[in-house]
């Protein structure tokens, strides 16, 4: 049990980490999602199954929707209409 | 002190030590960058950290998912009321997210531009209000005089 939360926060913060300095919003979106995830399964040690669940489709699923829809609409996905690249 | 209790406090450590990162990271991703996208990311680190804050807060060792199963009871469970509150707050989120973004996508039509600073120049040169401008830093607004522009390039 306490293996699993170790994993889970040090995958956590290390995709936290890419968050805020990883270059380029892509990624940065994508280490949101899989920081939303890592706290899915700590929810679960923390014997909080429902949270978990609403965490997984929300944090992982809805918010990673919302931010790459944002991203492509203001022209920072590549391949998007006014696409300059995802770069900063 | 039992084997099981150093693994609880232990546990209890890591789980703490995770929150708190992640709420001290999301403020840094708030504060220092300019890209509005970013500083959402950062509202968005913060507010995991806080619901792992609280759903750490109500666990106890050796107990059960707060979960009534056929009606009986289960011996101990561990808090439900942070546990009900935290999903709350994440559906909540979610709604805060969204208009942050709308917002993001409304200031990118408006100003052509996703960089904070920049913004609040364009704002400060439309409106005349010098309040708007922004605080001399190093970087490359138009606020910055000369010469300490000059030593931030070299």
């Amino acid at each position: 049990m306490i293996e699993l939360a170790l994993i889970s926060v040090l995958v956590m913060i290390g995709a936290a980490l890419a968050v805020v300095f990883v270059r380029g919003l892509m990624a940065a979106v994508a280490a949101a999602a899989v920081v939303s995830l890592a706290l899915s399964v700590l929810f679960a040690v923390l014997r909080a199954p429902d949270v978990a669940l609403a965490e997984a489709a929300v944090g992982a699923g809805l918010s990673g929707v919302l931010l790459a829809l944002t991203l492509r609409r203001v022209g920072l996905w590549p391949g998007s209409p006014s696409g300059d690249g995802d770069r900063e | 002190m039992t084997d099981a209790m150093l693994l609880a406090e232990a546990l209890g450590d890591v789980l703490y030590t995770g929150a708190i990162g992640l709420i001290l990271l999301g403020l840094y991703a708030m504060v220092v960058p300019r890209h509005l996208v970013r500083i959402v990311l950062g509202l968005l680190l913060v507010q995991s950290g806080v619901n792992l804050f609280l759903v750490a807060v109500g666990y106890r060792p050796e107990a059960a998912a707060p979960i009534l199963l056929g009606g009986q009871a289960i011996g101990p469970v561990v808090d439900p009321l942070p546990q009900a509150l935290v999903l709350t707050a994440i559906v909540i989120g979610v709604g805060v997210l969204a208009l942050a973004l709308a917002l993001v996508v409304r200031v990118k039509d408006v100003h052509g531009t996703l960089d904070s600073r920049e913004v609040a120049e364009r704002m400060a040169a439309e409106t005349g209000d010098s309040r708007l401008m922004p605080e001399t830093a190093p970087g490359r607004g138009a606020a910055v005089p000369a010469r300490e522009m000059l030593e931030d390039r070299s």
